[in-house]
């Protein structure tokens, strides 16, 4: 269980890969980490790859929610990166994919910004106007 | 000969014999949750359960558990029983009992997005969780006394 931050300056993403299983023990551990590299980086683009992540149950949500909560506060969006199939589930459940993008390259944002690309994000990855955070239930 | 009445039905099916079984309990240590989903997968594996279905009743369990250790024995120290049964035909029961502080209102405890620690981050969606992973999900709970879960799913047949 350890998370990886690694800051992009230029293209002001920070993101975040999280090995392990992310349960409620878990994750008081990652939001720590993930909450002081916000601080210390301040990026506009905060991308949470869960490709490492072993297990995940609610708190996995409540930890992008809260990370999302916090980004916008700052005007910034939060991104979620390449999950395993039985974590995007516990994802969709709750309905994250209308709230932050999930996409499965993130080359596009850590490159330096220049023009903003688009093509590689999944096709629900559309993020709502709305700041409110929404979720659905099965 | 006489048919019997629902209530006498209902008994016959609780004293169903399990085919195997076995029980846990450990302290409400939030580290416990991880070993309690490896308690579960270890025992189940001997279904030889599809990779999916495994993760379903794991997150389930994960989130019984979490129940337990973060509103049941919030800022105390309990034991936590759990209790996992296998049946034919791949019938699996869960269950997972606190003596905790109890659910004044189990309606509202699952309804989605309704939580009593939102500082915690918790999302609020244990139960839709379960719900949505497990066949059957029931809860129990007195006020003062504690909580039972009881979780149940039918493994798909292995080709």
């Amino acid at each position: 269980m350890n998370v990886e931050i690694k800051n992009y300056p230029s293209a002001r993403t920070l993101v975040a890969e999280i090995c392990g299983d992310i349960d409620h023990h878990t994750a008081k551990y990652f939001r720590g980490e993930i909450d002081k590299a916000i601080r210390s980086h301040n990026p506009l683009t905060l991308i949470l790859d869960y490709s490492q992540v072993t297990f995940m149950d609610s708190s996995g949500i409540g930890l992008v929610m809260g990370r999302y909560k916090i980004m916008s506060e700052m005007d910034g969006e939060v991104i979620v990166a390449s999950p395993p199939a039985y974590i995007r589930k516990v994802l969709q459940l709750a309905g994250i994919h209308r709230l932050t993008k999930i996409v499965t390259d993130i080359a596009p944002y850590i490159k330096e910004k220049e023009a903003p690309q688009e093509q590689n994000e999944s096709p629900d990855a559309e993020k709502k106007e709305s700041d409110k955070i929404e979720t659905q239930a099965p | 000969m006489k048919a019997l009445t629902p209530k006498k039905r209902r008994v016959i099916k609780l004293k169903r014999k399990p085919l195997n079984e076995m029980k846990v309990s450990f302290p409400s240590y939030s580290e416990n949750e991880r070993f309690a989903r490896v308690a579960v997968s270890g025992f189940l594996a001997q279904l030889d359960p599809q990779i999916d279905e495994l993760a379903d009743v794991k997150t389930a369990v994960s989130e019984g558990v979490t129940n337990a250790i973060v509103h049941g024995y919030r800022n105390t120290l309990g034991e936590i029983f759990m209790q996992i049964r296998i049946f034919e035909n791949r019938h699996v029961y869960i269950k997972i009992r606190d003596k905790g502080c109890g659910i004044a209102d189990i309606e509202q405890a699952m309804q989605p997005l309704f939580t009593t620690a939102p500082e915690e981050e918790r999302a609020g969606l244990g139960f839709a969780v379960m719900e949505s992973f497990m066949d059957k999900v029931k809860v129990h709970s007195k006020l003062g006394e504690g909580t039972t879960l009881v979780l149940e799913k039918t493994l798909k047949e292995r080709v």
